[in-house]
């Protein structure tokens, strides 16, 4: 296998959560498309941790899941509030603060 | 031995394919519900390439916390902030081209830097790796990276206390 595949893979999977956080208007589907970046970027550290045979890739790969884990948590209760006070969480109602 | 290096590379293919199509249809879908289902595809298929990367256990601890309590938190949040009319609305932007010319052209600037910089690297063969790997992920986390650990465990109770805190109704 190539390095460069699973590069690849990564880079592709990157651009779609980019394409999915611009491109969203739901605030919880930008939240999915962020959980598809962070997936990307774990590709990334565990190919690299088995092209260099140093377990450090992967041990960072483990504390992305955790922190990604406590980020869902919070942005979703913060999305809870913003639905409690605005009925909507579509982000071109949120625009209190424009211009 | 050229018969397992022939699956992996079909194995790697089907489940790039899958975990494509799948990521595709998170963000391009109509249906809240259903992007949660197709991130299901996504995140099993990283769980199927840790795997192929020799990760077993980064790969069972993507499924059991990603697939297992992250998606559920989804459908949740999604359950808890349904808008009055079902799937009636439209899930994106006005502006939705130019995010397609920006993903496209940050595509085509890490697919260049990549293919000119890893042109042909290959992985390493699988016998020449470390045979533990949970052994050495644990002496890994309990040495070197301890001082993280316990941030990130303070991390996760400040998220939890705190996510608790901000939804609670009073």
């Amino acid at each position: 296998m190539l390095i460069n595949q699973f590069l690849l893979l990564g880079a592709v999977l990157f651009c779609i959560g980019v394409y999915g956080v611009l491109a969203r208007r739901n605030a919880v589907l930008v939240l999915m498309s962020i959980e598809i970046i962070l997936n990307a970027v774990n590709l990334n550290f565990i190919a690299f941790a088995l092209r260099n045979n140093n377990i450090d890739g992967q041990v960072f790969a483990l504390y992305i899941i955790a922190v990604a884990a406590a980020e869902v948590g919070v942005g979703l209760a913060i999305v809870l509030l913003i639905y409690r006070n605005r009925r909507s969480i579509a982000l071109e109602d949120l625009s209190a603060m424009k211009g | 031995m050229y018969a397992a290096l022939v699956a992996q590379n079909v194995f790697f293919g089907i489940i790039a394919a899958v975990m494509i199509g799948g990521a595709l249809r998170v963000v391009t879908t109509k249906n809240v519900v259903h992007a949660a289902l197709w991130l299901v595809v996504v995140l099993a298929g990283a769980a199927g390439q840790f795997i192929l990367l020799s990760a077993e256990f980064v790969a069972t601890t993507q499924v059991l916390v990603y697939v297992g309590a992250i998606v559920v938190l989804f459908l949740f949040g999604t359950m808890l902030t349904r808008s009055r009319h079902g799937t009636d609305e439209d899930l994106t932007l006005r502006q939705w081209p130019l995010a397609a010319f920006v993903s496209i052209l940050l595509l085509g600037i890490m697919a260049y830097v990549l293919i000119d910089a890893f042109s042909d690297d290959k992985l390493p063969d699988e016998s020449a790796l470390l045979v533990d790997n949970t052994a050495a992920i644990s002496d890994a986390i309990f040495k070197p990276y301890l001082i993280p650990f316990w941030a990130l465990s303070f991390v996760l109770l400040a998220a939890l206390v705190g996510a608790i805190v901000l939804a609670r109704r009073d």
